[in-house]
């Protein structure tokens, strides 16, 4: 029990930049030393981790604990994970008051700003590209584009809309293929 | 006091429960989000906190949470906020794991993921282009009357986007970091 906080404690301490960076750390740690699951099981975990709402490095510490201790495991594997996290942004934020107040801080951050934006555009154009290239994907994603950026409904609206016709779709494509094998 | 610790729960468990794809995914959800309650006074300190939790180790999610609960409330407000924003995640995948293994196989769980994946990229694009226009073009909620470009700016962004594109292995820290100095040199030196 020690052990999985330890781990993921570890594992939150030492990745940068989010969930699909920590995939490779976790995996060193549960498959290769620890041998908690085999590779198989890890890959599955991981599938449902990036296909269930909210943070994929949550997710699979969550279901990581589970499969090797039960709820009291899912519970050690988050705290850990997240801890780290918790303790840092804490420390900086009191700190960053102070160093906002520099001016050549502020001179860098208006060149992060840009930088940001730029890591925001390459994240959907990167995610654009993993997903399914038909005229369902592309009316949904303009969809997704313009209701945003013209501030027409919100966000969770979207994202519901967009679920709902999914399934919609899947079902009238069910059909048509039971019609044929009739 | 009270109030605001569970808006700031309630409003995270929110984005938790309607991100899918990671991180950045959650970067419109946390705008629309933070501005509906007021919470940073302009996009700016919005941005530099993306910088910041990029910049730090942990999930990005969880960072971003930890720093506006923090900056509204002191430490109970980042624990309330990291807490809602972990709560959606660790219910569905309790539920999953227990009783739920087919999970993936679903037709109905099948289809609204199917139907959720293309929408996550332009929700995502229309934030960063939104960012980009501010930012570089001084754009903002399609005013082009203000329209007013800096040099350093658009060298910044040039820059930036050439190197994410050429340097594909470059880890988000080094690109934060290059805009940085560039921003410094661009605004400061020069």
């Amino acid at each position: 029990m020690l052990k999985i906080f330890f781990t993921f404690f570890k594992i939150g301490l030492f990745t940068f930049g989010g969930g699909y960076a920590m995939i490779p750390l976790i995996h060193f740690y549960v498959v290769d030393k620890y041998k908690w699951l085999g590779e198989k099981e890890f890959v599955d975990i991981i599938a449902i981790a990036e296909s269930t709402p909210g943070p994929i490095a949550i997710n699979s510490a969550t279901y990581i604990g589970y499969k090797k201790y039960g709820v009291k495991g899912s519970i050690s594997a988050t705290i850990g994970v997240v801890l780290p996290s918790l303790i840092i942004i804490i420390l900086i934020s009191a700190f960053l008051m102070q160093f906002k107040e520099n001016q050549w801080v502020e001179y860098a951050f208006l060149g992060i700003r840009i930088g940001v934006s730029v890591l925001i555009l390459n994240a959907g154009i990167r995610i654009y590209k993993k997903t399914d290239k038909n005229i369902l994907s592309y009316v949904l994603m303009l969809f997704g584009l313009t209701m945003v950026m013209f501030d027409l409904i919100s966000i969770v609206f979207v994202i519901l809309i967009g679920g709902v016709v999914g399934i919609v779709f899947s079902l009238i494509m069910k059909n048509k293929e039971v019609h044929k094998d009739a | 006091m009270l109030s605001l610790l569970f808006k700031l729960f309630y409003t995270f468990l929110k984005i938790g429960l309607f991100t899918f794809g990671g991180g950045y995914a959650m970067i419109p959800l946390i705008t629309e989000e933070v501005f509906n309650n007021s919470w940073v006074a302009s996009t700016d300190i919005l941005i530099d906190f993306i910088a910041i939790a990029e910049s730090t180790p942990g999930p990005f999610a969880v960072n971003i949470a930890t720093f506006i609960g923090y900056e509204q409330a002191g430490i109970i407000g980042a624990v309330a906020a990291t807490l809602g924003v972990m709560v959606p995640s660790f219910v569905i995948i309790l539920l999953i794991a227990k009783a739920f293994s087919k999970f993936s196989t679903n037709i109905y769980v099948r289809g609204f993921l199917n139907g959720v994946r293309p929408v996550v990229p332009g929700i995502i694009l229309s934030v960063g282009i939104m960012f980009v226009l501010k930012y570089v073009f001084n754009i903002e909620n399609f005013h082009f009357r203000d329209f007013n470009i800096e040099i350093g700016s658009l060298v910044i962004f040039v820059v930036i986007f050439a190197l994410s594109r050429f340097w594909k292995k470059a880890h988000p820290v080094y690109l934060v970091a290059i805009a940085g100095i560039l921003g410094i040199l661009f605004f400061g030196v020069m």
